[in-house]
């Protein structure tokens, strides 16, 4: 008799579960519409919002919070309260499917352009924000803005100058060949590791992919990849990056166990000048001259070099879109979430501290780039207007132009730890890309 | 109580054969009352197995794993079955469904399939395994010095995080790590990056897998010795049989069952591989399984959809293979004696 009724439960509660099933999941969606303006006075907002951050160091070290308490010498009555979140992408994506993901957050790259409207408020139209902040075609869905760029970074290799020197060369690589050769002198004359891949972490090696754009000093690059165009045929910016990439490992350039880098002490070697260059973001170069003080050692000896190719005789880096900062759809302090975006993305002095490209138009170019300003180097903002579909492309073809593995296998068949030729390897990934642009990103 | 009889007075062995007699009558009663009894009422007393609250208590105690089970295991399944027929990215509030479109993509793309191969690393590794649980637990069931710290030494692995022995490993086989400097007082000079390319970082990655699972089977496997009477080893020892034909005829049939048990384990276990590799080495270097790549596809490339249906297929030849095994060696009950 027991086992009779245990199916008979049992399968009731299986039936029960389904049906609860069915009627949860996709919990998005709110009032849509709704745009989040700016407070007129500063005095009278109020409320409390919750800012979602992958930057959990900066909320343990309390200095979110000496922000939050400047924002309140303006805004009294608001309430700021931090969230940070170590794997940022991965655990907001799923915080999404309800309605609980904070008042401010910065947008996933999983969201999907069009789900922007289902998601978050819109912030004014293009034409109000376009001419005051950068990148703002990134988020924008029919002729309105969804986000704020948190700040923008130029890509280029950040190097032990007193390293390149010690080699013979003083004066920036203007070619692949000369930035190889480069490379090597530090090899045969310093013993120092000439490039550090950071290929365990995996994610130094997205950053190539920033460079996008300053090899043929095009802004449209980025657009331009939405489509069948082959992006690893020769001549194209990315065979020219991955290509760099491949030679610096095949020629024995790299260090010599990939699959056990560590990033946090790689900061410390290239500073001590244990590591030559490595390949990184603007944003780098604070915390590599942070680590040279640390080791007690000179901050002006942590330089910062374009891609090695010139256009009419000049260097140009395209200066990139990091995180747009967005507020919830579903916050019920809009206002106060809105003047939290103005207010960090214009007055906070954020971007100045962490030596990146303010998100603001007018505002200069931070101190860490004054190599590249000094230099001439030609800066232009990388348009995003066709992000989205170019990423449609990107995961439909499994590729991962903002993932580190298509770039691991690319080393470990330059070091011959993958089988196959340089050739085969691009030629499969542009025969990936046309297939999957055949069918998504259109 | 035949005991008591023969020796007490008769007074005391009638009053105690009474009781045992109405004792039965009762029991009687209760199954149906098809025997005449002398002293009882009419009719089964109303026992208080048959009050409701009674018969729902076991429910009572139920309700709470039950819910657990449910609402952690179950529904997530079952979800993960309904996203599987969907085109799903993860986030947006709208999917669509597409059918079998991603079992088709799935059985059509080799690509997805290749992985498997990594698990023959694992395989080859747990029969490795296997073999030295089994070893120690015959050893350590017999009478040594420091048993208990022996044990102790073996099962320790297995109580460390996984995440934990991941990074103590990886800083163990980097290039001028524990092992290469163990292996230089040695003599041994080596060159080569142990997790430099696919073959060598497969085999150092199933070794990790070997030194934290061991002490897994070796419990099970001691536990199971020792539940097998210890008047067998003697009477063996008196037939002259040695240690070897104790294990062969003793030991061996008697754990059969918990062996399986571990061969079933050790088979999903390396087709599900996926802590270990994924935090050493994120599944760089020809070290991708088939977990690490469907949660690529689900957290990389967003295709929730398709990733469901990878981890639905990996559910069913788990199954497939549980069931193959279980066909090919019955579940026997043992009897030794």
């Amino acid at each position: 008799m027991g086992n009779k009724k245990t199916t008979v439960l049992s399968g009731a509660l299986l039936a029960t579960a389904t049906l609860v099933l069915s009627a949860c999941g996709g919990g998005g969606g709110g009032a849509t519409g709704e745009v989040a303006a700016p407070p007129a006075d500063p005095k009278g907002v109020s409320g409390e919002i919750k800012v979602l951050t992958q930057r959990t160091d900066l909320v343990q070290k309390g200095v979110m919070k000496a922000y939050a308490a400047e924002f309140n010498k303006i805004y009294p009555k608001v309430k700021v309260s931090f969230d940070g979140i170590t794997d940022y992408e991965g655990e907001v994506k799923i915080r999404m499917n309800a309605k609980a993901y904070g008042d401010v957050l910065l947008i996933p790259g999983a969201v999907a352009k069009n789900d922007y409207p289902k998601f978050f408020a819109p912030l004014g139209t293009t034409a109000e924000l376009s001419s005051k902040y950068r990148f703002s075609d990134k988020a924008e869905v029919d002729g309105k803005v969804y986000g704020i760029a948190q700040f923008g970074t130029a890509n280029g290799f950040v190097y032990n100058k007193a390293l390149w020197k010690k080699a013979g060369i003083t004066a920036w690589p203007t070619t692949p060949q000369e930035f190889l050769a480069g490379l090597k002198a530090i090899k045969d004359k310093t013993g120092a590791t000439p490039y550090y891949t950071n290929f365990k972490d995996g994610w130094p090696l997205v950053q190539w992919t920033a460079n996008n754009g300053s090899v043929g000093c095009d802004a449209n690059a980025g657009n331009k990849l939405a489509g069948p165009v082959s992006p690893w045929k020769e001549g194209g910016e990315l065979r020219a990056i991955d290509g760099l990439l491949y030679d610096i490992a095949k020629q024995g350039l790299s260090e010599k166990d990939p699959t056990t880098t560590n990033w946090e002490t790689s900061k410390a070697l290239l500073a001590e000048g244990r590591i030559a260059t490595m390949m990184l973001g603007s944003w780098s170069i604070t915390q590599m001259r942070g680590a040279a003080v640390d080791a007690g050692l000179r901050a002006d000896d942590i330089g910062f070099m374009p891609f090695p190719v010139q256009k009419g005789g000049k260097f140009c880096a395209a200066v990139v879109s990091d995180y747009q900062q967005a507020v919830s759809v579903h916050s019920e302090n809009k206002p106060a979430a809105r003047a939290w975006v103005d207010w960090f993305t214009e007055k906070s002095g954020f971007s100045e501290k962490e030596g990146v490209v303010s998100a603001v138009k007018s505002a200069p170019m931070p101190a860490t780039l004054k190599d590249f300003v000094d230099n001439d180097v030609t800066f232009f903002d990388r348009s995003e207007a066709r992000t989205a579909a170019v990423n449609d492309i990107d995961d439909a073809a499994e590729i991962g132009l903002n993932k580190p593995d298509y770039r691991q296998k690319l080393i470990d068949t330059a070091r011959g730890a993958a089988k196959g030729s340089v050739e085969d390897f691009f030629a499969d990934l542009n025969k990936r890309w046309d297939e999957a642009a055949k069918t998504a990103g259109s | 109580m035949t005991d008591t009889t023969d020796t007490a007075p008769g007074g005391v062995a009638v009053t105690r054969r009474r009781s045992v007699r109405d004792r039965n009558d009762a029991e009687g009663g209760a199954r149906g009352g098809d025997r005449p009894t002398g002293r009882r009422r009419a009719g089964p007393p109303r026992s208080w197995r048959h009050s409701p609250l009674r018969r729902i208590t076991p429910w009572l105690f139920l309700a709470a794993p039950l819910a657990l089970l449910i609402t952690f295991t179950y529904v997530p399944v079952a979800s993960m079955i309904s996203y599987s027929f969907t085109d799903w990215d993860g986030v947006s509030p709208d999917r669509e469904n597409v059918g079998f479109d991603n079992y088709v993509q799935i059985f059509t793309r080799p690509e997805l399939f290749r992985v498997f191969f990594v698990s023959g690393y694992y395989l080859a590794a747990s029969v490795v395994q296997i073999a030295v649980a089994l070893y120690f637990a015959v050893i350590l069931s017999f009478n040594l010095k420091f048993r208990n710290f022996f044990k102790g030494i073996l099962f320790f692995p297995y109580l460390i995080n996984g995440v934990a022995i991941g990074f103590v490993f990886l800083y163990f086989f980097q290039d001028g790590g524990t092992l290469d400097s163990v292996l230089s007082w040695f003599g041994v000079s080596n060159d080569h990056p142990w997790l430099g390319d696919p073959t060598s970082a497969n085999i150092s990655l199933a070794g990790v897998s070997v030194w934290r699972f061991t002490g897994l089977n070796f419990v099970l496997f001691l536990g199971a010795i020792q539940s097998i009477p210890g008047e067998l080893y003697e009477a063996a020892e008196l037939d002259g049989a040695g240690r070897w034909k104790q294990f062969r005829h003793i030991i061996a049939p008697g754990i059969k069952p918990v062996i399986s048990l571990s061969v079933i384990l050790a088979i999903s276990g390396s087709l599900s591989v996926f802590e270990i590799p994924y935090i050493m080495t994120g599944g760089a270097t020809g070290t991708q399984t088939f977990v690490i790549q469907t949660i690529k596809l689900a957290f990389q490339f967003n295709k929730t959809g398709l990733a469901s249906a990878a981890a639905v297929v990996l559910l069913l030849i788990i199954l497939l293979i549980t069931w193959i095994q279980r066909r090919l060696v019955p579940d026997d009950k043992v009897d030794l004696v």
